[in-house]
């Protein structure tokens, strides 16, 4: 058992993962239900249907009713929906293309580059992000790609600390010694020596990331930071819940975007779980449950 | 023991002025800030901006008015509120004592669930203790903890009518200690849950990674039962690890507190802060930045106090 698991490719391990391909799955399914069944079903997110009246409860036209102003909800749950994807993933890559060099030059650079950056991910990371997240949000204003931008730039100190440890374990190591000694400048070593060794933790993190990303984006547009009506976000949609005639009596108001969210950030979780066994083949987690 | 902590020491400092900096820069950035809200219609001319500004010290380069706030702070001077004219300091005052017994009850709850079901879980893989784990985990990450909040007033106020969803005194002053504790339940449960998940998580492989090593063999081969074994040298071995955890995730409980104090009205500084965004009181968003970044390197510290005496290699290594 322990042999046949190293000589497959890591896809082959991921897809064997039943929990892993059923997060995978229902993520892939959230984003083109996101971008494609409005335009199937001709939903609109910013129509008020004014026949439908406003607070209208589920029914065959509207199947999550109507919000304060007679806009369709389902429609609005896409939209939401397609905001807060698009914020997690994209903030995700972000905090990666920012984290992963920076943890490249201070752990094999080291000295002032070390310092420097480990310093900053230090005071990154002592702060609690949705403080920092907040004050910069109010700042430079509360639109999807500023707030892609904040959660981005701010997310990068983990990545780049895992990119740090283990590239300080490799830099050590004979091959890149040897790269030295045929003449390779740093850039190449980096890209071809180094990068290729110490980026398999990155994978993970990735997903987990933007599950983070994805619940901070919610609590800041939920709170009246984040992303504002008349643009939906799946965080504004549970604010009308803040209205505790909403919270009682019309659940269905609320209840769908927060199980949107479980459920988003769970998969990315799973996947991140996942993408872990398939990639290091010595850290199986089921074998770790003996 | 004392070179070790004032090593420690000498490290918190920088990152100390590293985040008043960073925050400080943010707000300024902000051009205009307060004086914006003399807009268009209130009547204000330039020249009262320009006065206004004058009387704040606005119109200082900005390394300099960073410095002179500075000052201010090494003597306890927070600078007044730009809302209400109060001091800064005695408005955070106020509100310490609330945040520290929410955010301390909702820590030492989640610990005190986290380190006994940790073990119990690493102890009995694959049990109902060990699937209550999982469980939990799940919760803790993936459940926004708005959205608890949201969930806990549901259930338990409005639906069982058993606990008061909003601020901390039903008369709005205090009113016996049985009061207090009922309007504490929900939002310290929150802050409880969304951090219990990881403590957990972490209490349970920490345990599971201790128990492969040699002395566990040792010590069930002179006959201990699995409990002792379990309980006086996994659990002893995987502390260290579950320090880390609760170390690193101090930040996070933070964080998660302030939103929490938002949703239910708890009197404490995360609301203090959100009034404070949102009115643009930057003196008093730097106040309470002062203080959460104070807490966190406070907290470090005494974590790190608590290494020292757990682990003598911590003490005496190099570093």
């Amino acid at each position: 058992m322990g042999e046949t698991r190293l000589d497959r490719s890591p896809w082959a391990r991921f897809r064997v993962d039943r929990r892993a391909m059923a997060c995978l799955i229902v993520l892939c399914l959230e984003v083109l239900a996101v971008l494609l069944l409005p335009l199937v079903l001709d939903l609109e997110p910013n129509v008020s249907d004014l026949e439908a009246g406003f607070w209208a409860p589920p029914s065959a036209e509207h199947l999550l009713g109507t919000d304060d102003v007679g806009r369709d909800l389902l429609a609005r749950l896409f939209s939401g929906g397609r905001v807060s994807l698009f914020i997690g993933l994209t903030s995700a890559a972000i905090s990666a293309a920012v984290g992963v060099p920076l943890g490249l030059l201070a752990g094999y650079r080291r000295g002032a580059w070390e310092f420097w950056i480990m310093r900053l991910a230090d005071i990154f990371q002592t702060f609690p992000s949705i403080v920092l997240v907040l004050c910069l949000v109010t700042v430079v204003g509360p639109s999807a790609s500023n707030i892609v931008l904040v959660l981005g730039l701010l997310g990068w100190t983990g990545i780049a600390r895992l990119v740090y440890g283990n590239t300080l374990a490799v830099r050590e190591r004979e091959y890149v010694l040897a790269a030295k000694a045929l003449g390779a400048r740093t850039g190449t070593i980096l890209r071809r020596n180094v990068l290729p060794n110490v980026v398999s933790p990155v994978w993970c993190s990735i997903p987990l990331r933007a599950g983070r990303a994805i619940l901070s984006e919610s609590s800041l547009s939920f709170l009246g930071f984040g992303i504002r009506t008349p643009q939906a976000s799946w965080g504004n949609m549970i604010q009308y819940a803040s209205n505790l005639t909403v919270l009682t009596t019309r659940p269905w108001v609320w209840v769908p975007p927060g199980l949107c969210i479980i459920l988003t950030v769970l998969c990315l979780a799973g996947i991140g779980d996942g993408l872990r066994d398939a990639l290091d083949p010595r850290f199986d987690s089921r074998r770790s449950r003996p | 023991m004392g070179r070790y902590l004032r090593r420690r020491l000498l490290t918190a400092i920088p990152v100390f002025f590293g985040i008043t900096i960073l925050v400080f820069c943010m707000l300024n950035l902000a051009q205009g800030s307060i004086l914006d809200l003399m807009g268009e219609g209130s009547g204000a001319t330039d020249a009262d901006r320009a006065a206004l500004a004058a009387s704040l010290g606005l119109d200082l380069p900005l390394p300099q008015r960073y410095l002179m706030w500075l000052g201010d702070l090494l003597r306890g001077d927070l600078g007044v509120s730009y809302a209400n004219g109060k001091p800064v300091a005695g408005l955070i005052a106020q509100r310490v004592g609330p945040s520290l017994l929410l955010t301390g009850t909702g820590v030492v709850l989640a610990v005190a669930i986290a380190l006994p079901l940790g073990v119990l879980a690493a102890w009995k893989p694959r049990s109902g203790w060990d699937k209550a784990a999982s469980a939990l985990s799940l919760i803790s990450f993936g459940v926004p903890g708005f959205f608890l909040c949201l969930a806990g007033i549901f259930l338990f106020s409005v639906t069982l009518g058993w606990l008061p969803a909003n601020g901390m005194y039903a008369a709005g002053r205090f009113s016996g200690v049985a009061d207090l504790i009922r309007h504490l339940i929900l939002p310290a449960g929150v802050v409880c849950l969304s951090s219990v998940g990881e403590l957990v998580k972490q209490t349970r492989a920490a345990c599971l990674e201790a128990l492969g090593e040699d002395y566990i063999r040792t010590a069930r081969a002179k006959g201990l039962t699995d409990g002792a074994v379990m309980v006086r040298h996994a659990f002893r071995g995987a502390l260290i690890p579950v320090l880390t955890t609760i170390l690193s995730h101090i930040p996070h409980i933070l964080g998660g507190s302030v939103v929490v104090e938002q949703i239910f009205g708890w009197p404490g500084m995360g609301s203090l802060l959100f009034s404070g965004i949102s009115g643009r009181d930057y003196t008093v968003v730097m106040g309470v930045t002062v203080v959460i970044a104070l807490t966190v390197l406070l907290t470090n510290l005494l974590l790190d106090l608590v290494y020292g005496l757990a682990d003598p290699r911590v003490r005496y290594g190099k570093e």
